[in-house]
């Protein structure tokens, strides 16, 4: 009990730390904590971190599920034979089978049936469709040994070789589509995100000039005082860092309750149209483990880019407004 | 500590406000610098703090040329001279205890190896009862003697006050005095710039009179 107690002291002079309240024995900072433009800055920081955010999600997200959809067509591939005259269609796609199932690396070769091709056309050709009557090309779908792919250009030479009709599609055409698809939107993604932390930067500098001259007095007594710029440096960096931290997690918080949220939904509304059209252009909508992770990231990188950039300005700014110059004001 | 040869001062490029100035403070002394109100006192204490630079002449503190010196000697310096200033210049978010022990906070020491000290001259100076209140809440004179307890508190070699008994009674301007002479005795150059003629009197000390941009020296 006694130990509870006191790591729950320890844990509200943490707090008082973080918030910049001084505990009994804690030394108050010397950059004042609290006051409008602070506030103002870390509201700033949280919309800033929120939007990146989602940003990160959202390429999380489309890329996994490119991908997925990458390893959905390139675990398949067909074989299709157009009717020539003279052909014995059932005899061929037998042949196309037996010669890739003989294929190393192929795992199962099917010929679609009638039944299954009649289902395929029959958006165009209506129900009731007898194969016999029409010049229809037949299907015969492999599946890949994913771990040991097939030679897809010497199974295609030996197909043409053995029957001049058929022609192997291997969704090569989709797939590279679908990789560049996936590679625009990370590289627009990655843009939005070195926009936005490019402009919380910018935004922390001009914070830390506005908060360096409203505290003008207190950084002339510092360097009457003996402080060195380093000292004055530190102090301002701790101020932003904590402004740059409680901002930033509570931009990634929302921005994960967000995720968090969303994944529920269409996860408890499996059955409605509208999960559906989700789920079937995003999947099960969850930027996974690595979308946490990548969100945790941002938020670190965002306090520390605000301590670092606060810490230059301040460096910067001190050699500007040094006491030995001929005429201070 | 402190030598000034020949030293002029002028802003922009308005007359020079200071002429010819050649004086030294020297160690364990102490002075009076007095003068009518405008007679470039307060700009004088600058130079002697490094915090303005002449536009002509020599200062040698410390036995170093200011001119000569990088932003990064400075601190190592001014940590040797202790300033009061005429308005204080408490920080007002911090109480008079963290006030005063600034300057060993930022030198970056232990707060537990100076609390005491901290406390047991924030008492002296008779501000034991205000330990934790904000300089926002005191009055003139206790803040002059915060501001002076700011300034002695690393025991400097070299204390520059600007009117420091400005803001106080009588009474009180002879007990602050008593402590300038104490701190003195114990080797601290002092320079206690004041146009208060009765606590000149009080002590028989060399006087550094300005008047008109130049200076005279009554030993």
């Amino acid at each position: 009990m006694i130990e509870l107690t006191e790591r729950w002291v320890d844990f509200r002079e943490f707090v008082a730390r973080l918030a910049g309240r001084p505990g009994r024995e804690h030394q108050t900072p010397i950059v004042p904590p609290a006051n409008v433009a602070g506030r103002a800055l870390m509201t700033v920081i949280a919309i800033m971190t929120f939007l990146a955010s989602l940003t990160v999600g959202a390429v999380t997200l489309v890329s996994d599920t490119a991908s997925q959809w990458q390893n959905d067509i390139s675990r398949e591939i067909t074989v299709q034979v157009k009717p020539e005259e003279g052909l014995d269609m059932a005899a061929t796609l037998v042949a196309i089978r037996d010669l890739a199932l003989a294929t190393p690396g192929i795992a199962d070769a099917t010929i679609l049936d009638d039944a299954a091709t009649a289902r395929l056309l029959e958006p165009w050709l209506g129900e009731g469709l007898d194969l016999a009557d029409l010049p229809v090309p037949r299907l015969v779908v492999i599946t890949i040994d994913e771990g040991k792919p097939p030679d897809f250009f010497a199974l295609a030479t030996r197909l043409r070789a053995a029957v001049p009709a058929a022609e192997l599609d291997d969704h090569r055409a989709w797939v590279s589509r679908l990789v560049t698809m996936a590679r625009a939107t990370v590289f627009v993604g990655v843009a939005v995100l070195t926009l936005v932390l490019v402009a919380t930067v910018l935004t922390v500098v001009f914070a830390t000039r506005g908060a360096m001259s409203g505290n003008r007095q207190i950084i002339e007594v510092l360097h009457f005082v003996g402080a060195r710029s380093s000292f004055i440096a530190g102090e301002f960096e701790r101020h932003f860092l904590r402004l740059g931290l409680v901002g930033a997690v509570a931009g990634g918080a929302v921005a994960l309750v967000l995720f968090t949220a969303m994944g529920i939904w269409t996860t408890s509304n499996r059955a409605t149209p509208e999960a559906d059209q989700i789920s079937a252009l995003f999947g099960s909508f969850s930027i996974g483990w690595m979308g946490y992770v990548a969100v945790v990231v941002l938020i670190a990188t965002v306090g520390g880019l605000t301590a670092f950039t606060s810490r230059l300005t301040v460096m910067r700014h001190l050699a500007a407004i040094d006491m030995l110059s001929p005429v201070e004001r | 500590m402190i030598r000034f040869e020949n030293v002029g001062l002028r802003y922009d490029m308005g007359p020079e406000v200071l002429r010819d100035l050649s004086f030294e403070v020297k160690r364990q002394s102490f002075q009076f610098l007095t003068g009518p109100s405008g007679a470039g006192k307060t700009s004088l204490l600058r130079m002697l703090f490094l915090a303005l630079k002449p536009t002509r002449g020599l200062i040698t503190v410390l036995g170093r040329d200011a001119s000569t010196l990088a932003r990064k000697d400075l601190p190592s310096i001014r940590r040797r001279i202790g300033v009061v200033f005429q308005d204080f210049r408490l920080l007002e978010h911090l109480t008079t205890y963290e006030n005063v022990a600034l300057p060993l906070r930022v030198r970056g020491k232990d707060e537990a190896s100076y609390r005491q000290d901290v406390i047991d001259l924030i008492k002296w100076v008779g501000l034991g009862e205000r330990l934790n209140a904000s300089p926002v809440v005191l009055s003139g004179g206790e803040k002059q003697r915060a501001a002076i307890a700011r300034a002695l508190i690393d025991q400097p070699d070299i204390l520059l006050a600007d009117e420091p008994t400005g803001n106080v009674d009588p009474p009180l301007a002879r007990r602050l005095l008593r402590l300038f002479l104490e701190l003195n005795r114990t080797g601290t150059a002092v320079v206690i710039a004041t146009h208060d003629l009765d606590l000149m009197e009080q002590v028989s000390a060399r006087r550094l009179v300005l008047s008109d941009g130049r200076l005279d020296i009554y030993d």
